[in-house]
């Protein structure tokens, strides 16, 4: 039996506003608790929702970068449950009339291969608080902190057929999001959130098989072990004879696996009508063409731009484009270095390693572009070796500094002076009268290789600030001297 | 002194005959001896009323003082007051201090409107008798044996037993214009979206108005005045500018035109009521009008259809008193579940338990075509009715209810018999139209009221034509037996 998986996901994605989509409280992660809910928030009887207009600004904006269309009249509704982070008994949100209708994406897989994924909607509504269970013993915190973020839920056709595709697609929309400088894309902050629909049935089958929903997975990583465990639990299932339950599935990120959390036969009725405090959102053309008028430049235009102006690779200009802040980081080093391809390599591997090692994303980066780009500018002109520059990097990394001053500070300038280097050749060449012996008595076409011995002697010596080139060209001629 | 209009009081205060402080004092004093008869207030607030007088005297002396700057004046329970309980006449509340005034509330403040209480009410508005006010039913001065009708039964009390010149009174179905009726004065319920309903605890968002309560037409204009207006913590409230409403009182009535709804003279109408309403009417004959016979078909309809769609509103509205974060909460609960059945089962009273049941009822999945989405089509018909009819006359008139006020218990065992006494109100909220009642007569030594509708924002029409009608008759000044 050869199986398929059928995946489509729901992405909340916390768009970067000031203000909360309902209140005037500040949206900055990580004050104390309680200390960004507003009267508003609280739901404090009497209390009115106002809508944040930029929210709606942001949620264009993405609904006109995945072609889509653009809801003229959207309402709010409200989804009616009882929670103690959700204050109202309600979320408010759009169910009957979003604000964003059908779109698409194009993906691209590792192999190359395209793929168009539908995005059948998307919508606005409010986050709700966040519930703390670990610091009062016997008792749960409440911290509406969160209460009114706006988020836009992002909800694909069931158009995936792999964890490699979904995981594509969220990278995708996560590029999306962060290039339109609507969502800061912090998927450990909990601004980018997941949830996956996955089903499996016999390939060739049309009619879908029972899905879960595994919610709330927060990194790319998590997602691919999440769908990928689904998969397999469903296809083991059924291949026993058993059959898939639909539930909602936690992703358990420690023991790598997926647990149900609630079956539909708990689900709530969430009495969904449309929110009578709230008027319906009405907007024309003009307003449209003002938001697509303010387009940035989107992920795909921008990776075409690459290859053509930087002439990059395909894969480079794929993940330097994808994400915003990485691509204008990039491009900023590319600019102060003057060699695009040096710049790619640098980001995409130091850097990167760098970021990764410590936790951090490309926002936070100690370093900055201007320095990494003072720095290969250096490899450029041969005032250190790339060698060098890894050290000067990590410097720079856990002390700040510029390229120059760093080098300066450390005596790291490359050695090109020949007479000192001559002088460092002649004294390697001098004692190790052994492997001059073997050199000598070597075929002329072996002794290229044995030259890398005396290479490394030298650079040790020099403290690997001897010019790598000028060691080479002097360490040839006076060892075919002696030959 | 306590028989004095707004205006009269308005006046001594200028001309020195008195200084707020004293006139409030004496206020407290007689609401302090007599309240105890009527149960119109909740809560007293002596010593704020006191200092408020004591600043609006200063600015009367330093005459920077304006039209309200001194006046007495109580608020229904239902606005919230900063530093002051308010209870929405309900358990749920009854310990909740507002840390916020609600928008009408600092607008009395900044007229210099001087608060003497908060007066009782049905619990969250929800009633036609007061009868479900957790602080017990207010006692009708002209009978203390009848309701003094409802929801804002304790601010119509209060006026007619002569406890407060005016007070500010809520209508969602009626609850403004059905206890001015039963209590002899004045009330108008504006156009839906002219008085601001941020701070005024909901209970049908789409339907709630606030509005005054007063002795006459003209006090009524003068509460409307500092009442008005549109605010940005408010999305249904109207951008619109707000006329002088006391501007207009005096024009003549020459060439108005009255339409009289055949189906509010049906026959289940009290003959007595009927008979003052007609005898009314010949009043506006003389003062120039002329009379015309139209239909408003459906306002059969307007019953089913409120109590579907005020319900639904109020099961989601009040979801917020969940006992975590304000209110009453149970004692010892055992888990979350038991934290919100108890704190809710023992903190709403029946009548509101019953709303709230309808309401999720109407909204849960597989009933919400067949009722929610039916009520608003029939709102939609109600309005259009009133559209048609208000092409062809200048105001519509007829008796605000069935029947005058009614013995306290008599109804409480048959809610729908209790709902019926809203017949001639709730269709006007439905349509969001502005209506007034005055007093128009007695029937067994009860008053009766007219009702005058208008279209939306013709609230200087309706004060104007109430105004001419209280020159021309007496019933407004007479007052119940002993006060």
């Amino acid at each position: 039996m050869e199986w398929e998986a059928v995946i489509g996901l729901e992405i909340h994605a916390q768009l970067a506003t000031k203000s909360k989509i309902f209140s005037g409280a500040s949206t900055a992660f990580g004050a104390e608790p309680n200390t960004q809910a507003c009267a508003v928030d609280l739901a404090l009887p009497g209390t009115l929702p106002v809508f944040n207009e930029e929210a709606l600004r942001m949620a264009v904006k993405f609904g006109l970068a995945v072609d889509a269309e653009i809801g003229r009249k959207s309402v709010f509704d409200r989804k009616n449950y009882f929670y103690p982070d959700l204050p109202k008994g309600y979320q408010t949100s759009q169910l009957f009339h979003p604000i964003v209708g059908v779109g698409h994406i194009d993906i691209t897989l590792e192999d190359g291969t395209e793929k168009r994924i539908g995005v059948t909607r998307a919508h606005l509504e409010e986050d709700a608080g966040k519930s703390v269970h670990d610091e009062f013993p016997g008792m749960s915190g409440i911290d509406l902190n969160r209460a009114g973020t706006p988020l836009l839920e992002i909800v694909s056709e069931p158009d995936m057929r792999s964890a490699e595709e979904a995981v594509a697609y969220v990278r995708k929309i996560h590029s999306i999001v962060t290039s339109l400088g609507i969502c800061d894309g912090n998927m450990a902050e909990g601004s980018f959130r997941c949830d996956c629909n996955v089903s499996v049935r016999l390939k060739g089958e049309e009619e879908f098989g029972t899905r879960t929903e595994t919610k709330n997975i927060n990194s790319f990583r998590f997602i691919e072990k999440a769908i990928t465990g689904e998969i397999e639990r469903q296809i083991d299932l059924l291949e026993d004879g058993g059959r898939v339950v639909q539930e909602t599935r936690l992703y358990d990120a420690d023991k790598d696996e997926t647990r149900s959390m609630r079956s539909k036969e708990e689900a709530n009725d969430y009495r969904y009508f449309p929110c009578p405090d709230l008027l319906p959102i009405v907007i024309d053309d003009t307003y449209i063409d003002a938001v697509r008028g303010s387009l940035p430049e989107l992920p795909d235009a921008r990776k075409a731009r690459f290859i053509e102006e930087y002439k990059l690779s395909d894969y480079d200009a794929m993940v330097l484009s994808g994400d915003r802040t990485l691509a204008e980081y990039f491009e900023t080093v590319a600019k102060a270095s003057k060699d695009a391809k040096l710049a790619a390599n640098w980001v995409m591997g130091e850097l990167s390693k760098m970021l990764n090692q410590n936790d951090t994303i490309i926002a936070d980066s100690p370093v900055s572009a201007e320095q990494l780009g003072g720095l290969l500018e250096r490899i450029k002109d041969n005032t250190i070796s790339g060698k060098i520059a890894k050290q000067v990097f990590e410097v720079m990394w856990k002390e700040g500094g510029s390229a120059d001053e760093i080098i300066e500070a450390k005596g790291l300038k490359q050695v090109t002076d020949s007479g000192a280097i001559e002088k460092i050749v002649d004294d390697v060449i001098a004692n190790s009268s052994a492997q001059v012996e073997q050199y000598i008595n070597a075929e002329p076409d072996k002794r290229g290789k044995m030259i890398g011995f005396f290479m490394g002697q030298v650079m040790k010596a020099s403290q690997g600030k001897a010019n790598p080139g000028q060691v080479q060209g002097v360490l040839k001629k006076k060892l075919d001297a002696l030959c | 002194m306590f028989d004095k209009t707004l205006a009269e009081l308005a006046q001594g205060l200028k001309a020195g005959e008195f200084s707020s402080v004293e006139l409030t004092q004496a206020y407290l004093n007689r609401i302090k001896a007599e309240d105890s008869k009527y149960n119109s207030f909740i809560t007293v607030t002596e010593e704020q009323a006191l200092a408020q007088a004591k600043t609006a005297d200063e600015a009367i002396a330093a005459g920077t003082a304006g039209a309200f700057t001194g006046l007495p004046f109580a608020h229904k329970d239902i606005f919230c007051t900063q530093g002051v309980r308010t209870s929405c006449a309900s358990k749920m509340l009854d310990n909740f201090i507002s840390p916020y005034n609600a928008t009408v509330v600092e607008k009395f403040n900044a007229a210099g409107g001087v608060m003497l209480g908060k007066t009782n009410m049905d619990e969250f508005a929800m009633g036609s008798s007061n009868e479900s006010s957790f602080y017990g039913v207010a006692k009708n001065p002209w009978d203390t044996e009848c309701v003094p009708g409802g929801s804002s039964g304790g601010s119509a009390a209060a006026v007619a037993a002569q406890l407060a010149p005016a007070a500010t009174g809520t209508d969602t179905g009626g609850s403004i214009r059905q206890p001015a009726a039963l209590c002899g004065i004045t009330g108008l319920k504006p156009t839906y979206g002219r008085v601001s309903r941020f701070g005024m605890i909901a209970f049908a968002s789409s339907l709630d108005q606030g509005g005054p309560m007063t002795k006459t037409a003209e006090d009524a204009a003068m509460m409307l005045n500092v009442m008005a207006g549109f605010d940005k913590n408010d999305s249904t409230s109207v951008d619109r500018e707000v006329p002088d409403y006391t501007a207009d009182l005096n024009k003549p009535l020459d060439g108005l035109t009255i339409g009289l709804p055949k189906e509010f003279f049906m026959d289940d109408l009290d003959s007595e009521i009927a008979e003052r309403t007609q005898a009314a009417i010949k009043e506006f004959e003389k003062l120039g009008a002329t009379v015309k016979e139209v239909s408003l078909p459906n306002t059969a309809l307007s019953i089913p259809a409120y109590y579907i769609i005020a319900p639904a509103e109020a099961s989601s509205n009040l979801s917020r008193f969940d006992g975590v974060r304000y209110g009453y909460r149970c004692e010892n609960p055992v888990d979350l579940e038991d934290l919100y059945k108890r704190s809710r089962g023992e903190g709403f009273g029946a009548e509101v338990k019953r709303r709230i049941m309808i309401g999720a009822y109407a909204l849960s999945e597989g009933f919400y075509d067949a009722y929610y989405n039916k009520a608003q089509q029939i709102r939609r018909l109600i309005r259009d009715d009133y559209a048609k009819v208000l092409s062809e006359v200048d105001v519509i008139m007829g008796p605000t209810t069935p029947h005058p006020a009614f013995k306290i218990g008599e109804k409480t065992s048959d809610p729908v018999a209790m709902y019926m006494e809203d017949i001639f109100t709730i269709s006007l909220n439905l349509a969001g139209l502005p209506g007034m009642s005055v007093p128009c007569g007695t029937v067994n030594g009860l008053p009766t009221g007219l009702q005058i509708i208008g279209d939306y924002f013709a609230e200087q029409k309706l004060l104007n034509v109430a105004h001419q009608f209280q020159l021309a008759t007496d019933w407004h000044t007479q007052s119940p037996q002993g006060i």
